[in-house]
């Protein structure tokens, strides 16, 4: 293995000679090492590509392992709560993974491109966690996050755009398929995957062909109002999709230093990514445990009254406070829905759907804060969810 | 055809042994499958030669834990009992050290040496109430009976007095050189006392914790060392024939292949021949690293646990000697009848630091260290009439030579081992008629046990109690249903006490209960 020295956030995406260009706010951010851009032009535009258009997002510093070897499958299938061997060549399936104590320790998509061939991505950097896993296993670990580059197209157009591209095919795509295409003489990787809870698509290929890929997108995009879009805007999206996201909605159990400060993947709404009728996988018997005994937390997906945003605001059961019951984690004024909506973290057994909660929101005028205790309706499901997500083929625009 | 048993035991050590008669008595039908053509484990008895047989490995007796004992209704006839030490010097001025008493020192160092061994026999009686009880969890997992070990434990050391607590409390993580430093003036005292605390182990007197091996090995006969007529094997024998009493079956020659999971939990276990056993209940008297990555198979358990086990640190440094001589050695000072004892080559401390310092970097000592025995002095059945067998403990030889074990490497260290006894019995050389030098790397292979370590697993504070073979895994079942670990890898670790064995067939039986 060689360790390479990474200068922290100011490695560039292969893409960033033309984000570059676009760029009128000069926001960028570390993400795992790599700039990441805020924004381009505005936020709330880069929002509205999304809903009604399409907006592209670069996922380059989404970290990438690919895992292959005899022993792949059962390395996989060992790693995550979910049943693998339903995920076949393809497909590529959501999965959460978690330590001996049945603790998430990140979310993430995991690929499977070609049988026994996978691809990891997720937000944080797991390799010290995934080599632990391949302890006697015959599976080989690579990072290729340098060597993979990826632009999201989300959006309702997103699927004209990659047709107009010349994508052979592209309509038969289903959520969460992937497939490869030929595209001008290079292999392009698509999966109908994102994290906007919109249609849309992500779009993986080497950094050699990276501008290349990007020149062609945003040429067949022209008409179909295509826009590249920063972090900003997709946070937005994907709190409006009820997406949770590392260090914000909850924590890797490998960063807790104080017991309980972690989540299962039943505090995080997650329960339809544990099979129990796999024999084995890590946190099995934790969560076994914990189905039985019952969990401390739930995460609850909050339309809270008013316009006010509901930002690391405390949970309380009653209207007059008292005993704070949890606290938000995301929260945004949905322009899409229309409604002020967060998600939280509340102590069991508050929060079933339909629930009246509280929350104790502060905000600023003109310096002066001042505070509002305001209703919130646990809702069941995500606030945003457009049938043409799930429409195969989408309709063109 | 596969038969069906309550419970199997893989290894017919003496752990297993134990753990298997136990389970037994209770009433349990019970497999014990031994690889190789004798039960044992480390406490045999073997020919290395026509007409001379030693203990292969373990060679004296000084930790069987009287509980397992009366557990077991079990009678061991010695051949030698209270063997005292011989601590060789080459001028001759060799001291002897026998129970609480030195002689050949100072009157200070002999009434220090009174003084210390009284101090460290009721720390061990205090370390030895733990060595047979199942360690508490610490994790949530904690039941009542966790909370009132852990209670009795605090309570347990306040109960020794103020200052001998904080004594106690001070030592515990200490290294044993800087006690015998502070309290002796005589080196070979030192060393004598150095060597018991290293032995078997990797570390060296300088090390931390050298109090604690020193601890463990006067828990239970407060170091009292016996020889059991017919050698180390003996033991295991009489242990194998509790278990037949009590209805246990023992197939030896019969290695298993691996450990049987279905649906996620034990299903029994499959030999090498292709034979198969089916058991709900699985009892690993093998080490944890080869029964978990071995036997088992990672893929039935989970990361945390696994990566725990694979760092668990079990590097032999300890080879064995044996010789077959046409008679006994002449060792300038020593009268013939003390040939019944022991005899150690450890001048002081600083020797035996010195000769760990070529362990850490892969080397085997340039003079090594020497825990000696000859056998057949007191037993002479062990030898052809007129001849003798010598068995010795050499520290240190490492199991991972960075030159690599070899013809070459394996000959050279014999005769530099021999060169060095050469210093304290002049003629030992003209007397050898055969030899047989295991290192650690023969002890893996022979005994099976992951590199060649006696204790399954050294024997330091972070491997120990709680943590033992790993953090929450220490109640002898593993975190796979049906699996239970008996041997020395588990709480509290090696010597030839019986007390993991035991503990592990308790904590089996009270599972049972509470099911």
């Amino acid at each position: 293995m060689t360790v390479t020295e990474v200068e922290q956030g100011k490695l560039r995406s292969p893409f960033y000679p033309r984000q570059a260009e676009l760029d009128r706010l000069n926001c960028w951010h570390d993400w795992k090492g790599y700039s990441s851009a805020d924004g381009f032009y505005d936020t709330t535009i880069e929002y509205f590509s999304v809903r009604n258009s399409s907006g592209v997002f670069d996922l380059t510093p989404m970290t990438k392992y690919r895992i292959s070897g005899p022993d792949s499958l059962d390395f996989i299938d060992r790693l995550v709560p979910r049943d693998m061997r339903k995920i076949r060549p393809g497909r590529v399936a959501y999965a959460v993974w978690c330590d001996d104590e049945g603790q998430v320790i990140d979310d993430g998509t995991i690929f499977h491109l070609r049988e026994g061939e996978y691809r990891l991505c997720s937000q944080e950097r797991h390799l010290a966690w995934l080599t632990s896993a391949a302890i006697g296993m015959d599976v080989t670990i690579i990072d290729e996050t340098q060597d993979v580059c990826a632009l999201a197209v989300q959006g309702p157009t997103s699927f004209s755009v990659l047709d107009a591209m010349g994508l052979d095919g592209i309509e038969n795509l289903r959520p969460f398929g992937l497939a490869i295409f030929d595209f001008q003489g290079m292999e392009l990787l698509v999966s109908r995957t994102g994290f906007t809870g919109d249609l849309g698509y992500e779009l993986w290929t080497t950094p050699d062909k990276a501008i290349e890929l990007w020149d062609a997108l945003f040429a067949a995009g022209k008409l179909f109002g295509i826009r590249a879009m920063g972090t900003s805007a997709l946070e937005q999206a994907r709190i409006e999709a009820g997406f949770i996201q590392a260090y914000v909605d909850f924590l890797p159990a490998d960063a807790t230093v104080r017991t309980g400060r972690s989540r299962s993947p039943f505090e995080l709404g997650l329960e339809w990514l544990v099979d129990f009728n796999k024999p084995n996988f890590n946190g099995r018997r934790a969560l076994a445990r914990e189905k039985r005994r019952g969990s401390t937390w739930r995460l609850v997906k909050l339309d809270i009254e008013g316009n006010k945003e509901a930002h690391h605001s405390y949970i309380y059961a009653k209207k007059n406070g008292g005993k704070d019951i949890g606290f938000v984690t995301s929260a945004v004024w949905s322009p899409v829905c229309k409604h002020n909506i967060a998600l939280g973290t509340v102590r069991m057994p508050h929060g079933k759907v339909g629930d009246k909660l509280y929350v104790e929101i502060y905000y600023q005028r003109e310096m002066h804060w001042s505070r509002v205790m305001a209703g919130a309706t646990v809702v069941g499901k995500p606030f945003w969810d457009p049938p043409r997500k799930r429409a195969t083929p989408p309709n063109p625009y | 055809m596969s038969e069906r048993y309550d419970a199997i035991v893989i290894g017919a050590g003496h752990n297993g042994l134990v753990c298997a008669a136990l389970l037994g008595k209770a009433g349990r039908k019970v497999l014990v499958l031994e690889a190789n053509e004798r039960v044992g484990g480390a406490s045999v008895t073997r020919e290395f030669s026509e007409g001379y047989s030693v203990p292969a490995c373990a060679h004296f007796l000084y930790q069987l834990q009287p509980r397992v004992k009366r557990d077991l209704g079990l009678k061991l006839q010695m051949a030698a009992d209270k063997i005292g030490t011989v601590a060789l010097s080459t001028d001759s001025n060799h001291i002897r050290i026998n129970g609480n008493s030195a002689s050949g020192v100072s009157d200070e160092d002999a009434a220090s040496y009174r003084a210390f061994r009284k101090r460290m026999t009721r720390f061990a009686d205090l370390v030895n109430t733990y060595l047979n009880k199942t360690p508490p969890r610490l994790t949530k997992d904690a039941c009542k009976s966790d909370m009132l070990t852990l209670l009795q434990l605090g309570f347990d050391i306040r109960r020794l007095g103020r200052s001998e607590m904080q004594e106690f409390l001070r030592l515990i993580g200490m290294n044993i050189r800087d006690e015998v430093v502070e309290r002796f003036e005589s080196g070979l005292l030192r060393g004598a006392i150095s060597l018991d605390a290293v032995l078997g182990t990797h570390l060296g007197p300088r090390s931390p914790n050298t109090i604690l091996t020193y601890l463990y090995r006067l828990a239970g006969a407060h170091g009292a060392i016996s020889q059991p007529a017919g050698g180390m094997g003996a033991v295991t024998e009489a242990l194998a024939h509790a278990a037949r009493d009590s209805g246990v079956v023992i197939r030896t020659a019969m290695p298993v292949k691996k450990i049987v999971v279905q649906d996620g939990r034990v299903a029994g276990v499959e030999a090498v021949s292709g034979d198969t056993f089916k058991s709900a209940l699985v009892v690993s008297n093998a080490d944890p690293k080869s029964t978990i990555m071995g036997l088992v198979g990672v893929k039935h358990v989970e990361t945390g646990f696994t990566r725990r086990i694979q760092h668990i640190r079990m590097q032999g440094n300890a080879a064995k000697l044996h010789l077959a001589l046409d008679g006994l050695p002449a060792i300038n000072g020593v009268e013939k009848r003390e040939f019944a004892d022991r005899f150690v080559v450890a001048p002081d401390e600083n020797y035996v630091e010195r000769a760990f310092n070529h362990a850490k970097y892969g080397e085997t000592s340039a003079r090594p260290v020497f825990e000696i025995s000859f056998p057949s002095f007191r037993d002479p059945g062990l030898a052809p009439t007129g001849k003798q067998v010598m068995s010795a403990i050499i520290q240190y030889v490492p199991f991972e030579l960075r030159k690599g074990w070899s013809g070459d490497t394996h000959g050279a260290f014999e005769r530099q081992a021999i060169d060095t006894l050469a210093e304290y019995m002049p003629d030992l050389p003209q007397r050898i008629i055969t030899s047989e030098l295991l290192t650690p790397a023969d002890i893996e292979a022979q005994f099976r046990i992951t590199g060649g370590h006696w204790h399954q697993g050294e024997l330091t504070l972070d491997q120990f109690l709680f943590t033992r073979p790993v953090g929450g895994a220490q109640q002898y079942a593993m975190p796979l249903d049906g699996l239970y670990l008996c041997g020395a890898g588990a709480h509290p670790g090696g010597g030839v006490s019986g007390a993991a064995g035991r503990n592990a067939a308790r904590a089996i039986l009270k599972q049972e209960k509470q099911v």
